[in-house]
Formats: C-alpha cells, sequence, structure tokens
C-alpha cells in the first residue's frame, strides 16, 4: 500500500487535466490534491477600483424596447423577490442574464428539434410551439401588460407586488391567451430563467457578486471536499468563481 | 456519390463504453477497428471549465444536439407521436465516450433472478403473475456464465464496492475500497439496521483512491467536488471510456478512431452487413466503410433505429407480436421520498456522482411477491452526489413553485433534505416498443426512432410498495417531514428521470422473440453484433451500465470466436413458447 499511495500522487497529477492541459502553473500542482486552486475571497470588493468602472455588461442584447425589459425586470422580481434572505432577482442583475441568454444559443433553440409539422401535443410531450423561446418572451412579455391594463387599467410596473402577483397566477394556470404558445409554457420558461439567474456563475451575468450563492450557501466552484466530506458538522464556505481558471 | 473505403476487419458505430470495450478487446488480440463516433474528440483536458451548473448541467453541453437528430414520443399506439424537441426525461450524450462521460458511475451487476426472470417467476409465483400483456422472458444467459465478465468490467473501471448478501454473488472481492462513509449515508445506514435491512456502501465507478487497471490505465482518486453526473471529470477520477479502455485500444496501434463520423446505414446486402455508410459532419463526405464484422455501440435508441433504418431484422409489431426489432423497451420506476429536517444541515453540496449507501431487500426476488401484485423491486439508496444551486430548489409540496416563500424555503431546505430513492425495475409490455417514425426526419431525411411508452399496472404498483420502504426508511432515519414521491398519471418525456432506457435489439435464447444471441449476435445475420442496453430483455433493479460492461466484454469474446469460426455463436432454443 505505501508504494500505492507515493505512485498515486505521480499518477494522479499525470492524469488530472491540470497537469496535463498546462492551465495551471507549476507551483499549483503540488498543492492540488486535498485543496483549493482559487483565491480566498473572490467577492468584487467595494473600495478596488472595479467599483468605479460602469457595467458594460448592463446593456441589451436582445429587447428592443425598454419598456418591455422593465416589464421582464418586475416579473422576475416578484418571482424572486428581494426579502431577508437577501437581494432579489433585479439586483442580482438576473433581466440582463435573460435579455443576453435570449439573444443566443438558448433564445433561438439552436440544439433543439424545430422542424415541422407542429401540432399541440399533450402534456406529456412537451414544448411543441414553432415559436422559439426569444418570440415567446416577446409575446408573452407583451401580453403581460396588456392582461395588467385590461384588469387593473395600469401598466405591469406601476401595480402592487401582489397585483402582480395575480396577473402572474394567471399565466402560469394557463389563464391568458396568447398567440403561437400557452401562457403555461411561457410562465415556465421565465420561471425556469429566473432562478438559472439567480444561481448560474456570475460570468454569466446573474447571481450578482455571487450573492444568489450566498443566500444559499452554495459555494460554487472547489476542487475537493476530499478532506471534509466525512465531517459532520456543516460547513460554510466562501463562495468562488469560474473565472479564477483563467490565466491572465 | 459516396467514397468506398479500405476494408476493415471490424467497424463500431459509436465509441463509448461499448465501442471502447470491443476495440479495446479486439484490438489487443491484434484485430484491425475503425471505431466511427459522430461527436467529438474528448479528453480530461475538455473538462477544466466543468464546475459549470448552467452550461453542463441545465444547457446539457455534453448532450446530443437535437437540433439534428432526436426521437418522437407518444403514450399510446393510436396517439400522434410528436418530436423529443427538447432534452428531458432522459440525457443523450454525444462526443467520444458517449454517456460514460457524464454518468455518475454507480455500477451494478443484475441479479441472477433478471437473467431467468419468466422461468424463476413462473415457478414460484405459477404462469399468470403478471398477466399475457406483458412479455417478460429469460435473457438466454445463466448468472454463472456472466460472473466473469462482470468482474472483467469492474476491473477495467475500478469499481469501488463492499459485498452484500442480497446482492448478486461475487467470486473476487470489488477491485477497489468503498468510497468514504459521510455523515449523509451513515444516517441510511444506522436507520436500515434499526429496520432489520442490510445497508452497504453502493459500488462507484469513482475512484476510491488512485487505482491501475489490468490495462496498465490509472484512474485518478476521486475528490468528492460535487460536479459529476452531466459532467466530466477534470481529474481524470471518473471511470469512463476516455480514461481507459480507448485509450487502451489506441495504445495497439490497431485501432483508428474517426470522430465526426455519422453513420447513417448499415449496409446490407439481404445474408450479411458488408460495411456501414457515414458521413463526415465537418465536410458532408459521404463513405462507405466496408468490414467484415459490423459492430453497433451507439446507443439504445440509436441501436434500435439503424437496424430499422437499414432493413435489418423483423421489426416488432404490437398487435401480431411477432418481429424483433423495438421490442421490450423499457425505463426505470423511480419509487422514492424527500426527508425534510428542521434542525439539521448536511453538506449536501459536496459528493461524488456514486457516493451513497443502499439495500437490496427489496430488490429482484429478494422478497415474497406471493401476496403483492408486481413482481421485482429495486435497489433503495440515499446518495450524496452535490447538490447544486439551480437544479435543487426542494420545498414542502404545499409551497409555491415561485415567490417570496418559495425563495425562503428553497434556501432553507438546500442543505437540509436528503432523499431516498429506488431504481425500480421496469417489465416490458406488448405496448411499449420502437419503431420508425412515419412522418418526423432528421437533417439528412431519415425517419427518426418513435418511442411509445407509458407506465403500466405492474409500474405503478412497484412504485407504490417501494415508496412506502423509502418513506419508513426517511422517517426512520430522524426527519421532520417525509414525504411521498408519486407517479405521474401517465409517462413524460418531459422532467428529467433517468437515462436508464433500455430494449429494442434483445437477447434471449429463441430467435422468434429476441433479436440477439448471448453473445450479442444477431439471429439474422451473423457478422452484426448489437451491443448495449439495448440487450437488455427488461430493466432491472439498478443502474444499467455494470451489466452493460459485461455484455461488452462477453460481446467482444463472442467476435473473437465468430472471427476464428464463422456462423452462429449460439444454437437457438427449440420449441420455445412464443407470446
Amino acid at each position: 500500500m505505501a508504494e500505492r499511495s507515493t505512485m498515486s500522487r505521480r499518477r494522479f497529477i499525470k492524469n488530472t487535466s491540470y497537469a496535463a492541459g498546462g492551465a495551471i502553473g507549476g507551483g499549483f500542482i503540488g498543492t492540488l490534491i486535498g485543496r483549493n486552486l482559487l483565491d480566498d475571497n473572490q467577492e468584487v470588493k467595494k473600495d478596488s477600483k472595479t467599483e468605479s468602472l460602469p457595467d458594460f455588461n448592463h446593456a441589451l442584447m436582445h429587447f428592443t424596447n425598454q419598456k418591455e425589459f422593465q416589464v421582464l425586470s418586475a416579473a422576475t422580481e416578484r418571482i424572486f423577490p428581494e426579502d431577508d434572505n437577501g437581494p432579489g432577482a433585479i439586483k442580482l442583475g438576473v433581466p440582463f442574464f435573460i435579455d443576453h441568454q435570449l439573444a443566443g444559443s438558448y433564445g433561438h433553440n439552436d440544439r433543439e428539434y424545430m422542424r415541422g409539422p407542429f401540432f399541440p401535443g399533450s402534456d406529456f410531450q412537451g414544448y411543441q410551439t414553432r415559436l422559439k423561446r426569444h418570440e415567446v418572451f416577446d409575446v408573452g412579455i407583451k401580453a403581460i401588460e396588456k392582461e395588467s391594463n385590461n384588469e387593473f387599467d395600469a401598466a405591469f410596473v406601476d401595480l402592487e407586488g401582489k397585483q402582480q402577483d395575480q396577473i402572474l397566477q394567471k399565466f402560469q394556470d394557463g389563464d391568458v391567451k396568447l398567440k403561437g404558445v400557452t401562457a403555461t409554457t411561457f410562465f415556465e420558461l421565465l420561471r425556469s430563467a429566473t432562478l438559472e439567474g439567480a444561481y448560474s456563475d456570475p460570468l454569466y451575468g446573474g447571481n450578482g457578486n455571487m450573492k444568489g450563492w450566498m443566500m444559499k450557501e452554495f459555494p460554487g466552484n472547489y476542487m475537493s471536499y476530499l478532506n471534509e466530506i466525512s465531517k459532520e458538522k456543516f460547513i460554510k464556505k466562501e463562495p468562488r468563481a469560474l473565472r479564477a481558471h483563467i490565466q491572465s | 456519390m459516396a467514397t468506398t473505403l479500405d476494408k476493415v476487419e471490424v467497424v463500431t458505430v459509436g465509441v463509448g463504453w461499448t465501442g471502447g470495450i470491443i476495440a479495446a478487446e479486439l484490438a489487443k488480440q491484434g484485430v484491425k477497428v475503425v471505431g466511427l463516433e459522430r461527436g467529438k474528440e474528448r479528453t480530461t483536458e475538455d473538462f477544466q471549465h466543468i464546475h459549470d451548473e448552467y452550461r453542463y448541467a441545465i444547457r446539457y453541453e455534453l448532450m446530443q444536439d437535437l437540433s439534428r437528430e432526436t426521437i418522437t414520443f407518444r403514450n399510446h399506439r393510436d396517439d400522434r407521436a410528436l418530436p423529443m424537441r427538447q432534452l428531458g426525461s432522459f440525457l443523450l450524450g454525444e462526443g467520444l465516450g458517449g454517456a460514460g462521460i457524464h454518468w455518475n458511475g454507480q455500477t451494478w451487476r443484475f441479479l441472477p433472478y433478471d437473467l431467468e426472470i419468466k422461468s424463476m417467476t413462473e415457478k414460484k409465483y405459477g404462469a399468470n403473475k403478471l398477466g399475457s400483456d406483458y412479455n417478460i422472458q429469460d435473457w438466454g444467459i445463466t448468472y454463472e456464465e456472466l460472473e466473469p465478465y462482470f468482474y472483467k468490467f469492474e476491473q477495467t473501471a475500478g469499481i469501488s464496492g463492499e459485498e452484500n448478501e442480497f446482492s448478486a454473488p461475487r467470486n473476487n472481492p470489488y477491485p477497489n475500497p468503498p468510497m468514504k462513509e459521510t455523515p449523509i449515508t451513515k444516517r441510511f445506514k444506522d436507520a436500515a439496521k434499526k429496520l432489520k435491512l442490510s445497508p452497504f456502501h453502493m459500488p462507484s465507478g469513482n475512484m476510491s483512491q488512485t487505482y491501475e487497471n489490468p490495462d496498465g490505465q490509472t484512474i485518478a482518486q476521486c475528490q468528492y467536488c460535487g460536479f459529476c453526473e452531466r459532467f466530466g471529470c477534470e481529474y481524470g477520477a471518473k471511470s469512463s471510456p476516455i480514461v481507459t479502455v480507448i485509450p487502451t485500444a489506441k495504445q495497439t496501434g490497431n485501432f483508428e478512431l474517426r470522430t465526426h463520423a455519422n453513420v447513417t446505414e448499415v449496409i446490407y446486402d439481404g445474408d450479411k452487413a458488408t460495411g456501414v455508410k457515414y458521413i463526415d459532419l465537418q465536410t458532408g463526405e459521404e463513405f462507405i466503410q466496408p468490414a467484415d464484422i459490423v459492430v453497433l455501440t451507439s446507443y439504445v435508441m440509436n441501436n434500435s433505429r439503424l437496424l430499422l433504418n437499414s432493413g435489418i431484422g423483423r421489426p416488432y409489431d404490437p398487435e401480431s407480436r411477432t418481429g424483433v426489432i423495438g421490442r421490450n423497451y423499457c425505463y426505470q420506476i423511480l419509487p422514492g421520498a424527500t426527508a425534510f429536517f428542521e434542525n439539521e444541515k448536511f453538506n449536501t453540496y459536496m459528493g461524488a456522482g456514486s457516493l451513497g449507501a443502499t439495500v437490496d431487500n427489496y430488490n429482484g426476488d429478494n422478497f415474497d411477491h406471493s401476496n403483492v401484485n408486481f413482481i421485482h423491486g429495486g435497489s433503495i439508496s440515499t446518495t450524496q452526489t452535490g447538490q447544486r444551486p439551480i437544479n435543487n430548489n426542494t420545498v414542502p409540496s404545499d409551497t409555491p413553485n415561485w415567490g417570496q416563500q418559495f425563495k425562503s424555503e428553497s434556501i432553507k431546505y438546500y442543505h437540509r433534505n436528503l432523499s431516498i430513492g429506488a431504481q425500480g425495475a421496469s417489465m416490458p409490455h406488448r405496448n411499449n416498443y420502437l419503431s420508425l417514425d412515419p412522418d418526423y426526419k432528421d437533417i439528412f431525411g431519415d425517419p427518426l426512432l418513435r418511442l411509445t411508452y407509458d407506465f403500466t399496472e405492474q409500474d405503478r404498483n412497484l412504485h407504490n410498495h417501494l415508496t412506502e420502504k423509502c418513506v419508513e426508511i426517511g422517517k426512520e432515519m430522524g426527519a421532520d417531514r417525509v414525504e411521498p414521491r408519486e407517479i405521474s398519471d401517465h409517462y413524460s418525456i418531459v422532467p428529467y428521470q433517468t437515462t436508464h432506457n433500455t430494449g429494442g435489439v434483445i437477447m434471449g435464447g429463441d430467435p422468434e422473440t429476441s433479436a440477439v444471441n448471448n453473445y450479442l449476435q444477431m439471429w439474422d445475420v451473423d457478422n452484426v453484433f448489437v451491443v448495449g442496453a439495448s440487450a437488455f430483455a427488461h430493466n432491472g433493479g439498478y443502474n444499467p451500465t455494470g451489466t452493460v460492461g459485461a455484455l461488452a466484454y462477453r460481446a467482444a469474446d463472442g467476435i473473437s470466436k465468430y472471427i476464428k469460426n464463422k456462423g452462429q455463436l449460439v444454437k437457438a432454443a427449440q420449441n420455445s413458447e412464443h407470446v
């Protein structure tokens, strides 16, 4: 067994992508096993120079109409509101996350089967609309605003939270008729995209400052829990994001 | 106009676990093998940025590009099948290593009961236990015959585990000791013992220690990083074809891998296969690769589809119950319970794909079925695979799934819930099968595969019985609240359930009810072997890969024998009962 453990260390290094890929400098390799590669604190510091830089990423790739983007923002905030636990969807950057995702392969269903013919199908057969996600959002967001005007004679962003919830509930329940897609399909996309924006790696523009992870006590990207997996007590760790893997 | 290439001895269609095993075993014996893989090459180095739940677990980076090809689905024969436009219920892999890259590594041997299920069930419970609509049948091989092949796969893959009296008997210990004990696995084991059950550590394809396999390939020690299922391993610490059999095959000098090579047809002259046709996805060029032996080693779905699209074998007809290709498609039934804890937090964000504890007391025929209206059962486990935050927002069932209460409860219970789940066996039913879709096509214009599938009475009864057992364990684990898992009114293609699809090109002793013999050689075409979970006559109460690996080693033996002796390797059973 003694021989194995000597060999195991060398072979471990040989096999791991960090050694093989050469992306992490030699100094890291010796400390890789059972250790974490990343800096202790990745949270953007308030006093750093980055504070004064504008967030160029907070601009629109998909939406062309800012009012519609505000409807989207307000809706995501009701799905994942700011509360005692911490920030809601807007502060986490979720609306920008969704806007940017809609402009890319997610919004355009690039890796999905989008050939016809199209039929409505049963609940058990899944997504069957000919609309792509970016079109579903366009139809859905316009319908939220319209429903708000019908129901309360006011813009969605001007409603009380409870009133906004009533509108969104009608969408989840399928009680609003949309063109080309069911309101339930739209709502479920909106709901899941909001959670994705709250909890994905901050590289995608949501989960601002990893605050989504902090609320949930999810530490993000740690390379090893080998020495902690058997511990009795819950271990709270500072979150770490993927950008640490990029060498400057 | 296709370019015809020089003939090779063996061509495999797909290079994952099964294609890799076939290639490694034959190439070591000096046989020239070409592996055609439609995805791209992947190595451990490609997984450096793998700790990205959104990219890999939500947007399915490692999975099949459905814009090229998907399946269609319907619950019943008289419904219109519609395309599975997005991945959901199961995750088809794509690229070198196949689904063997993104699996969890839970590696089991099916039970002796599984392989002789029809004979053993009839002997003990009579001929009408399930009724005549179920196609349960023996696999044409006994456990004793398959045992050495299970061990061979476990040695190659470095499986970590410990023996248990209710599991399949072993002639050798596992190659590696079990994974680490954690507060979660211990909690399950203590509860199970109090219930007079026999818990043990789940057999794992994540390495409990650094391991060198008999082929000289090294697999690193698992780091319990919590990114396993749906991810590749950045350490090379999860056993997979790209760290074991594929490098072994390459090192012989007898294996040529061609990636981006999408096979569209097995060329068949009415007696034998003469090769395959494929398209290079990067250039659009079409090639014919002649071969002495064609081995289908793609996933379950495409093994059936390629045969059907190539006009090989007799398609299954659910009305007359004749034909074999597409027969006995099975899935997995997933009884379970969620245990909520008010005052305890667990390190559920840590984990490994096959870190878990299991009981087999309710699996196979390990308990008496005289007074229940189903057969078989399933393994019941608690796993600690790493709970990531997008996919894990478990809340009590009376909580809405959005809004402030949802946010608060999903955060609160994130580290305060454990799940007890079964891999329930799935019995074949005459109306659950694979066929070609009459309307929908892939990007090349070839018909998509059509899945017709729904849950049966057997499934519901099994589900309800095992769910009660999961609830009992959850309560004994000290949970404040335990919620049973429900089975939906019909099988749905939408929510993720499991990537344990089986059947379609099943093995057996009788050519009337099986497509391949116990070497996975086609009864109808001697030089075609069809390898994978497609050969399962039903799905057992475990994850399938251990049994897939064993059958692949068995098939490699069969191909060796065929190279020497030609012809059918197995004599067909006589006078067997046909349904």
